[in-house]
């Protein structure tokens, strides 16, 4: 990994918290279940940290800790993505032609 | 094998423009399934080139732990039903969360003598990734009517709350200071856990919308200061976008419930029980019931309703049913629109997810600001399943605990039909002021065993 200077990480950090909020309040409240699961699905990204922790370990304590890590956030990353496009196939604009009998 | 940190480093940076496009796409309902496609793309750049550093050994161990949370991820996302998404997305926060802190424990464990930064941020990822994995375990625990949605509360519980989150920061403190032991992290783990339970205990379930939201903020944060462990700018970056769709919604949530955020982690909210509620004011108005049929004669010979749900279809599970009732009405002729309120449900937008499973076009629903000033055009207002989001002392009694809340103008309608399972108060523990008004009916029952008289009695007239 590089190692960059504090200084400039936490740049990018105060960068990414104005973007996000910039990208986010254009986000409408009728989208924010779905907004609320994708950020579940890209909090998942702590995964890359899961394989660096787990893919490093060489004592049985590492391996224990990084494979659990492992388990959690890969049940964050696919949960996450799945359901988010679970729920946005959901949203249409007008109802489906009715295939069924209704009255 | 990728030895060059430069192409990790670009390769990162594929993922966090894929998880900004994401997010972007987001801001219409049109796109926003392609932008997850996208966010998904990125997602696998990062997986796949972390993968590929070299270095990372164990890989059957990697492989068994991923197809594990796979299938888990999948089953989970599959079939789980639209009503119980505030679980889903407080278990997931919770996952994260925990991830955060592991990591931060395994290199707490493996570093020698780490330098300040660096413990600050291994303290930081534990500490709020300790707290986001408890926090999110009682808000599931509470969702899913495993624990009281009503406050847990006991006395001198704030001071409580603030002394087991000062050991933990203590216990921070003491290993950025220089106190390289293993048992500090730990200790300041367990602090940390304790105060997830803890501060999450008081709070109501209809606050669950700025808890889930703080939650989600929490694990972001927390991933974001694991970026700073391992030196990562995408997790730096893509955690820090989580933080800030986090607070934003927190704020957002708050705000449609004109209470500060403490007052809704501290102020252990509608823990006042009155029991049954009255059905009589004081200067003798008094509730009026009405039949299926009532109903149905008004709402097949109305120009416009106005539907406003509330968690108490969600519980009742009958959305569909509600969408079916719609579409009949609007095969006669009827308007049919749909209010939501912003802090209707237990998470922001539920109502809108539910209503979008039962295949009503999202053209439909309308925020509170859009719709208000339609009430008054409005000779039927249907309230399912929603109280004090309709509360008319929000806006004119200064007394009342939920005065100055936004509220859905439900009273300006012609004819206001309420269902409700009985008269029993909102989760504020308040009488609501709209049963009194002469122009209202209630309807009692089930809201789906209601919807459903209501269906066959609107075919018959």
């Amino acid at each position: 990994m590089t190692s960059l200077p504090l200084v400039i990480e936490l740049t990018i950090l105060v960068l990414a918290a104005f973007l996000g909020f910039e990208v986010i309040s254009k986000v409408p409240a009728m989208l924010h279940t779905p907004l609320m699961s994708g950020a579940n699905f890209i909090h998942g990204i702590v995964i890359v940290g899961a394989i660096i922790v787990l893919g490093g370990a060489d004592d049985t304590f590492t391996k224990i800790v990084g494979f659990v890590a492992m388990v959690l956030a890969t049940a964050n990353v696919v949960g996450g993505w799945f359901v988010t496009d679970r729920m946005l196939g959901m949203f249409k604009r007008r109802p489906e032609p009715k295939k069924d009998e209704r009255s | 094998m990728i030895s060059d940190p430069d192409v990790v480093g670009l390769l990162y940076l594929v993922t966090i423009a894929c998880f900004v496009i994401a997010l972007k796409f987001l801001s219409s309902p049109k796109y926003a399934r392609k932008g997850n496609w996208v966010g998904g793309a990125g997602m696998l750049v990062a997986i796949g080139t972390t993968l590929l550093i070299e270095g990372i050994g164990n890989w059957a161990l990697i492989v068994v732990g991923g197809l594990i949370g796979a299938v888990v991820g999948v089953v989970g996302a599959r079939n789980v039903r639209m009503t119980a998404m505030p679980q889903m997305v407080a278990i997931f926060n919770g996952v994260g969360g925990g991830a955060a802190a592991l990591v931060a424990l395994a290199e707490w464990h493996n570093e020698v003598g780490p330098a300040w930064d660096s413990t600050t941020s291994i303290v930081l990822s534990a500490l709020i990734g300790s707290i986001s994995f408890a926090g999110s375990i009682i808000a599931f625990a509470k969702l899913q009517e495993l624990l009281s949605g009503r406050p847990i509360v006991f006395p001198g519980q704030n001071i409580v709350n603030i002394l087991v989150l000062l050991a933990a920061a203590g216990l921070g403190i003491a290993a950025i200071a220089g106190l390289h032991e293993q048992w500090v992290l730990w200790a300041l783990v367990a602090f940390a856990l304790l105060f997830g339970v803890m501060f999450v205990l008081p709070i109501g379930g209809a606050d669950m919308p700025v808890v889930i939201s703080l939650l989600n903020a929490f694990t972001g944060i927390a991933a974001s200061a694991t970026g700073f462990v391992l030196d990562s700018t995408v997790l730096i970056v893509s955690g820090m976008l989580v933080g800030a769709a986090g607070t934003l919604l927190t704020l957002l949530m708050a705000k449609a419930m004109n209470r500060s955020i403490a007052n809704v982690l501290f102020g252990a909210f509608g823990q006042v029980q009155t029991g049954a509620g009255t059905a009589r004011a004081d200067d003798g108005r008094t509730v009026r019931a009405t039949t299926a049929e009532d109903v149905a004669v008004q709402l097949s010979f109305a120009r416009k309703v106005i539907v406003v749900p509330g968690y108490g279809m969600a519980v009742a599970q009958a959305q569909h049913d509600v969408r079916q009732l719609a579409d009949i009405l609007e095969s006669r002729g009827v308007d049919v629109r749909y209010a939501i309120h912003p802090v209707a449900g237990r998470m922001p937008g539920h109502m809108n997810v539910l209503l979008a499973e039962a295949n009503v076009p999202y053209t439909q629903l309308s925020e509170m600001d859009e719709i208000n000033p339609e009430f008054a055009q409005t000779d039927v207002a249907l309230v399912i399943g929603a109280n004090d989001v309709t509360n008319p002392a929000a806006r004119s009694d200064a007394g009342s605990p939920i005065y100055g809340m936004p509220i859905l103008d439900v009273d300006k309608a012609a004819s206001i039909i309420v269902l409700k399972r009985s008269m029993n108060p909102g989760f504020a523990g308040i009488d609501n002021e709209l049963y009194l008004d002469p122009k209202t009916t209630m309807l009692f029952g089930d809201a789906k065993e209601s919807i459903l008289k209501l269906i066959s009695a609107v075919k018959s007239t």
